[in-house]
C-alpha cells in the first residue's frame, strides 16, 4: 500500500501537465478571479455637465473622484454633447448638476442632480448609478445633518455579510469548488483511465491487491494534494483578498474534506465508465466542470434561473458546498445550521461510491 | 520428459455474455512444468478463458482449479501463486527500472531485502546495470518485454500466464524471449501462453486449439501435425478453422 502511494506520487510529479493542473491552475485562477473578473467598478470614466458651478457641485465632484470609483474625463458645456460622448464609448456615465444647486440643497429642497449611465452593460450601469447616487446623498446628509431629507422616503439598503458587495467574496468559494472538482474528479478519473489504457490495470487486478486497495491507492494521494490546494486557496483568500473567516475553522476543514471525498467518488465513478484518458477528460470537463461553473450559483444566481435549471442545480454537489462555504466564512453560522447541505453531500458521496462498486462488480463478473 | 502432475484442471468451463457463449464447456489439464500453448483465432474465446483462470472474470458454469485452488472461492490464493504478463506492455513507462521492480515486488508482498537481491540478480542477468535508474520509456520494446517477463516472475509464481507476450516484437527478440521462457520452465515454472504466431506453437510441449469457444484439438505439436497430415502448425490451424466454417455452412 505504501509502495502504491509512492508510485502514484512519481506519476504525478513526473508528468509536467498534471503538475501544472495541480498547482499552477489554482493559483492563477484565484488571482484571475480575484483581481480581474470582478463585478465591482473601479476607475469609471465620467463626464460632468455642471450648470450650477457653485460650491455644492464642486464638493460633490470632489467627493466622487476621491471615492476611487470614478475618474474625471472632462466637462461638458451643453446637453447636446451628452449623446456624442457616450457614442465614443469611453465615458460610462455623465453627471448633470442643475442650476442653483447650493441654494436648493441648503433650503432642504430636492437636489437637481441627474446621473446618466451607459446601459449597454446593464449591470455596470446599475452599479455606477447606485454608487453615484449614494455619494450625492452622503453629501446632502453632510450639509444638513438635522433635516430629514427630501419629502419622499429614501429606502436605506444595508447589505448584510458583504457590505461592500465585494465580488471576490463570491469568487473564492466558487473558485475553490471548481478547482477541487478539477483536481480531484478529473485527475483521479484520468489517472485510473491511464492504468486501463496502458494495460497496467489488468496487471494490478491479477495481483493479490484487492480492487478496493487499488482504488484507495489511486485516490489517497489526491486527497492529500486537494487538501493542500484547498489550504492554499483559503490562505490566498484570507491574506490577499481579506476574505473574512467568521465561522469555525474546524467545520470549514471538515466540510472541505467531505467535499474532496465527494469529488473523488465522482472521479472514481467516471473512471468506471471511461476507458481512455481522453474520454475521462472529456467526461470530466463537459459533465462536471461546465455544470459546476454554470449551475452551482458560482457565476449565475440560481434564484434567477428558469425552474428546470433550478431543479437541475440541486444535483450539483458544488452548489451545496458553495452554500456551506458562504455560510461558514461570510455569515459565520454554526455547522448545525448547515446540516442539510452536509447531509446532501454525504448522501451523494455514498450513492456515487455505491454505484461505482456495483458497476465494478458487473465488470468483474 | 513426461508431465503427469496436473497444476491446472478445467472441467466444462463456460462463460456466457447474454446469449453469446464465449467459452463453451471447455475441459483440459495443464501439467506441472510444461509449456502449454493456448491457441485460437481472434474472438475464439481464449482471452476470456484465461481471464477466468487468473481470477479477474467469473465463469457462468463449470469448475476449475489453478495451482490446486478453486477459481470460485480461492482467487486470493490463486493470485499469489501466479504471474501475469499481457500483450500490452505492462510496466510503468514513467518509472525507472528500479522503481518498477520495487513497486511490483511490493504489491506481491516481498520484503525490501528480497526485492534488492532479486533486482540485483535480474539487472545483472539482463545486463541493464547502466539503465537501472532510467525511466522504462528509454528502453527498446524488446527489452521492455523481457523486463516485464522477469518482473512477472519476481515473486516466484508456480504458473505464469502470458497473453500474447511477443506481439509487435522482432523475430530475434522473440527468439530471445522464448529462451527466457524455456529457462523459467526448466526451473519448474508452468507456462500458460497464448499466441498468434504458429511458429511459436512449435516451441510448446502441448497446444490446445480453440475455435468458437470450444477446444477442437489438444496435443503435442508433433502429434497434431501427424493427425492432420500436414507439415506445420500453421496448416493445422488453417485446417481446423476451415472445418469449422464448413460445419457452419451445413
Amino acid at each position: 500500500m505504501k509502495g502504491f502511494i509512492i508510485k502514484e506520487f512519481f506519476h504525478i510529479f513526473r508528468d509536467r501537465r498534471s503538475l501544472i493542473i495541480l498547482f499552477g491552475m489554482p493559483i492563477v485562477q484565484i488571482l484571475l478571479f480575484g483581481f480581474a473578473i470582478t463585478n465591482e467598478i473601479r476607475n469609471v470614466n465620467i463626464a460632468v455637465l455642471d450648470k450650477a458651478r457653485d460650491e455644492a457641485s464642486e464638493r460633490i465632484i470632489e467627493k466622487m473622484l476621491a471615492s476611487g470609483y470614478f475618474v474625471m474625463n472632462g466637462y461638458l458645456e451643453t446637453e447636446d454633447e451628452i449623446e456624442p460622448i457616450f457614442r465614443k464609448g469611453k465615458i460610462k456615465a455623465v453627471v448633470v448638476f442643475g442650476p442653483d444647486l447650493d441654494r436648493n440643497l441648503t433650503a432642504g429642497g430636492i437636489a437637481p442632480v441627474q446621473i446618466i449611465a451607459d446601459a449597454t452593460d446593464p449591470n455596470t450601469a446599475n452599479t455606477i448609478a447606485a454608487y453615484a447616487a449614494s455619494i450625492v446623498r452622503d453629501y446632502q446628509a453632510d450639509i444638513n445633518p438635522n433635516v430629514t431629507l427630501p419629502l419622499e422616503t429614501i429606502p436605506e439598503v444595508r447589505m448584510l455579510y458583504n457590505p461592500e458587495l465585494k465580488g471576490v467574496f463570491m469568487f473564492i468559494p466558487g473558485t475553490m469548488t471548481v478547482i477541487l472538482m478539477l483536481v480531484s474528479a478529473m485527475m483521479t478519473s484520468i489517472s485510473i483511465a491511464r492504468e486501463k489504457e496502458m494495460g497496467t490495470m489488468e496487471v494490478l487486478l491479477v495481483s493479490p491487491l484487492k480492487p478496493v486497495q487499488v482504488v484507495a491507492g489511486k485516490v489517497l494521494p489526491y486527497i492529500l494534494l486537494s487538501s493542500i490546494n484547498a489550504t492554499v486557496i483559503l490562505l490566498l483568500g484570507y491574506f490577499v483578498f481579506r476574505m473574512p473567516m467568521q465561522g469555525s475553522l474546524l467545520a470549514l476543514m471538515g466540510t472541505t474534506l467531505l467535499f474532496i471525498i465527494t469529488t473523488l467518488s465522482l472521479g472514481i465513478f467516471i473512471s468506471t465508465v471511461a476507458q481512455t484518458q481522453q474520454m475521462a477528460m472529456m467526461m470530466s470537463l463537459i459533465g462536471l466542470m461546465l455544470p459546476t461553473i454554470m449551475l452551482s450559483g458560482f457565476v449565475f444566481p440560481i434564484d434567477s434561473m428558469p425552474w428546470p435549471l433550478r431543479v437541475l442545480s440541486n444535483i450539483i454537489p458544488a452548489k451545496w458546498f458553495i452554500l456551506i462555504l458562504k455560510g461558514l466564512m461570510l455569515k459565520g453560522v454554526s455547522i448545525t445550521y448547515l446540516w442539510k447541505e452536509v447531509l446532501i453531500l454525504i448522501m451523494m458521496t455514498l450513492a456515487l461510491i455505491g454505484i461505482s462498486v456495483k458497476k465494478y462488480a458487473i465488470r468483474l463478473a | 520428459m513426461t508431465y503427469s502432475d496436473p497444476i491446472i484442471s478445467v472441467d466444462k468451463l463456460t462463460k456466457k455474455f447474454g446469449s453469446f457463449t464465449a467459452v463453451n464447456a471447455i475441459s483440459f489439464q495443464v501439467m506441472k512444468g510444461e509449456i502449454f500453448g493456448f491457441l485460437g483465432a481472434n474472438g475464439a474465446g481464449k482471452t476470456t478463458a484465461m481471464k477466468i483462470l487468473i481470477g479477474i472474470s467469473r465463469p457462468t458454469s463449470g469448475t476449475a482449479t489453478v495451482a490446486g485452488y478453486d477459481i470460485y472461492k480461492q482467487t486470493e490464493q490463486i493470485k499469489k501463486s501466479i504471474g501475469y504478463m499481457s500483450q500490452r506492455f505492462s510496466l510503468y513507462n514513467d518509472l525507472t527500472i528500479k522503481e518498477n521492480i520495487e513497486f511490483f515486488g511490493g504489491i506481491y508482498g516481498l520484503t525490501s531485502r528480497q526485492i534488492r537481491e532479486k533486482s540485483d540478480a535480474l539487472v545483472e542477468k539482463l545486463g541493464l546495470q547502466d539503465k537501472f535508474n532510467r525511466p522504462i520509456s528509454d528502453l527498446p520494446l524488446g527489452w521492455k518485454q523481457k523486463l516485464a517477463f522477469s518482473v512477472a516472475l519476481l515473486h516466484d509464481p508456480k504458473i505464469i500466464f502470458l497473453d500474447e507476450p511477443t506481439g509487435g516484437v522482432d523475430p530475434v527478440t522473440r527468439r530471445m524471449f522464448w529462451n527466457m521462457i524455456y529457462e523459467a520452465a526448466y526451473r519448474g515454472v508452468t507456462i500458460f501462453v497464448t499466441t498468434h504466431y504458429m511458429d511459436e506453437a512449435e516451441y510448446c510441449n502441448r497446444v490446445s486449439m480453440m475455435v468458437d469457444g470450444k477446444i477442437e484439438a489438444l496435443d503435442s505439436p508433433a502429434r497434431l501435425k501427424e493427425k492432420f497430415g500436414v507439415n506445420s502448425m500453421n496448416d493445422v490451424f488453417v485446417r481446423l478453422a476451415r472445418n469449422q466454417d464448413k460445419a457452419k455452412v451445413q
